[in-house]
């Protein structure tokens, strides 16, 4: 695993927020300079890559995928895995993102300022594509396997894992980078602002971002990268690797509705697919990582969905967007990162600024400080516009 | 602006911007072969040339570019035509 995230820029470091619950959202002075309705947004520094990767591996790589070079380098490190591995290996790379938004108005702007294509250069092509991210890492890591990228909006990173997981469980692929990354700038922002979807207690840049809290009025966008590694187990006990975790059960489902409004259907469906799959009881899942972005319907959505399956087992429930904001396309696999610290580090995250909750969010178990606990089995939920769902199972190692 | 003064200007952005490593700053080097110079750095070329000097470089004039000395020659003949 490999994390670059607004609440720390490696493992150790997210962990340490994780317990604390650290804030990772700032008020950005540019967004409301430019018009925008909520200046907030979550904030991570651009990594400094000149001198780390030659020039044109990097004028080719958007900000996200600058992050997710860093994520990937840690998980890479942190799986035990070098070059020569990859060299002399058919590993794959499925990531999530759905945008590539300032490459793009970039590059526009350049052509209709100039009026000649010849003066954009050779690398907003490879930043603009929504396949940037697995195509630069690719090349970079000399990736051998399966290569594509994942857009299922917000839940890109979640479904990224999930259909990696499968094509691992046909015996397709030993081993695939798997991740999600997301960039942070108004540009790629500005039109989800026009939504009305965004907090707009500005005056609170760290209390902004409250999902299940009565007061909650909206999400806070945010970015960066996480990287997760699967493979086989075969090939983690073969290469005696440190597993922090089982992917069990993967399950999808789409509403069949608004392209906006969230529905409970829709997310039950997958939870339940993914239990049938993982071949668990729901009262097995010790700990669910929610959605929950802190908009007013998609929480209260979201909580009817796991107590109509969790109702009698009561398992804790956090919401980590209270600390990182709402990661959009890398969400669902940084999720799975936060999830697998706790796990292996025995404790739940809290949903901070959870100061109350409404007559929906009160029928959950969710804990407001860090609480040691000893978790087995969690469940990572990560949902999407055009009424998209992924839901995401796994386990300590047990065999 | 003087000739010395345009392959000074050529030399500083090949070593700052296409990241050539100045040792291998030399007339004769092949752009290609010697700098490393592939066909998607030549796009970028054609957008340093621009805010460098002013003018648009054309694909069909610099087919015949190959080491540094004719990059050079042709830089200057399009900023001094006599």
């Amino acid at each position: 695993m490999g994390i670059y995230s607004v609440i720390g820029k490696n493992l150790a470091e997210v962990e340490d927020s994780l317990r604390n619950g650290r804030s990772g959202i700032i008020f950005d002075p540019v967004r409301k300079e430019m018009g925008f309705r909520s200046a907030l947004t979550g904030m991570v520094e651009r990594p400094q890559l000149k001198g780390v990767l030659d020039r044109r591996m990097r004028v080719g790589m958007p900000l996200q995928g600058e992050y997710a070079y860093v994520s990937t380098v840690e998980a890479l490190k942190n799986a035990g895995l070098d070059q020569a591995y990859l060299d002399a290996n058919e590993v794959g790379i499925i990531f999530g993102n759905d945008s590539s938004a300032l490459p793009v108005v970039e590059s526009v702007d350049i052509l209709r300022q100039q009026k000649d294509t010849m003066m954009i250069g050779s690398g907003y092509i490879f930043q603009a594509m929504n396949s940037t991210v697995s195509m630069n890492l690719s090349v970079i890591f000399k990736l051998k396997g399966v290569n594509f990228t994942l857009s299922g909006a917000c839940a890109s990173g979640s479904h990224a894992i999930g259909i990696g997981y499968l094509l691992i469980k046909q015996g397709l692929q030993d081993m695939i980078i798997c991740g999600g990354a997301q960039e942070i700038n108004p540009e790629s922002t500005a039109s989800f602002d026009a939504l009305n979807a965004f907090s707009t207690r500005e005056s609170e840049p760290t209390k902004a971002s409250r999902p299940f809290d009565r007061d909650r009025d909206g999400l806070v966008p945010s970015g960066g990268a996480a990287t997760v590694i699967i493979e086989s187990y075969e090939s983690a006990m073969k290469r005696g690797a440190t597993i922090y975790g089982e992917v069990i059960g993967y399950g999808f489902s789409s509403n069949g509705e608004h392209i906006s409004m969230p529905n409970v259907d829709g997310p039950v469906r997958a939870m339940e697919k993914a239990i049938l799959d993982a071949g668990i009881k729901p009262s097995e899942i010790d700990y669910i990582n929610a959605h929950a972005t802190s908009t007013p319907m998609g929480d209260k959505n979201e909580a009817n969905s796991i107590d109509l399956i969790f109702g009698a087992s009561r398992p804790m429930v956090s919401s980590t967007k209270s600390m990182t904001g709402h990661e959009m396309w890398m969400g669902g696999a940084s999720e799975v990162i936060y999830s697998s610290l706790m796990m292996n580090h025995g404790f739940v995250a809290p949903t901070i600024n959870l100061e109350n909750t409404d007559e929906t969010t009160a029928k959950l178990n969710l804990p407001r400080i860090a609480m040691p606990c000893e978790i087995n089995t969690f469940l990572s939920n990560s949902f999407g516009f055009g009424g998209t769902n992924s839901s995401l199972i796994i386990r300590k190692k047990s065999r | 602006m003087q000739n010395d003064e345009i392959i000074r200007k050529i030399n500083q952005f090949l070593i700052d911007e296409i990241e050539i490593d100045e040792t291998q700053i030399k007339p004769t080097a092949s752009l290609k072969k010697d700098l490393g110079i592939d066909s998607l750095d030549f796009v970028d070329l054609f957008v340093i040339v621009e805010k460098k000097f002013g003018f648009k470089m054309k694909a069909e004039e610099i087919a015949e570019v190959t080491t540094l000395d004719d990059f050079y020659t042709y830089v200057i003949n399009r900023i001094n035509p006599n």
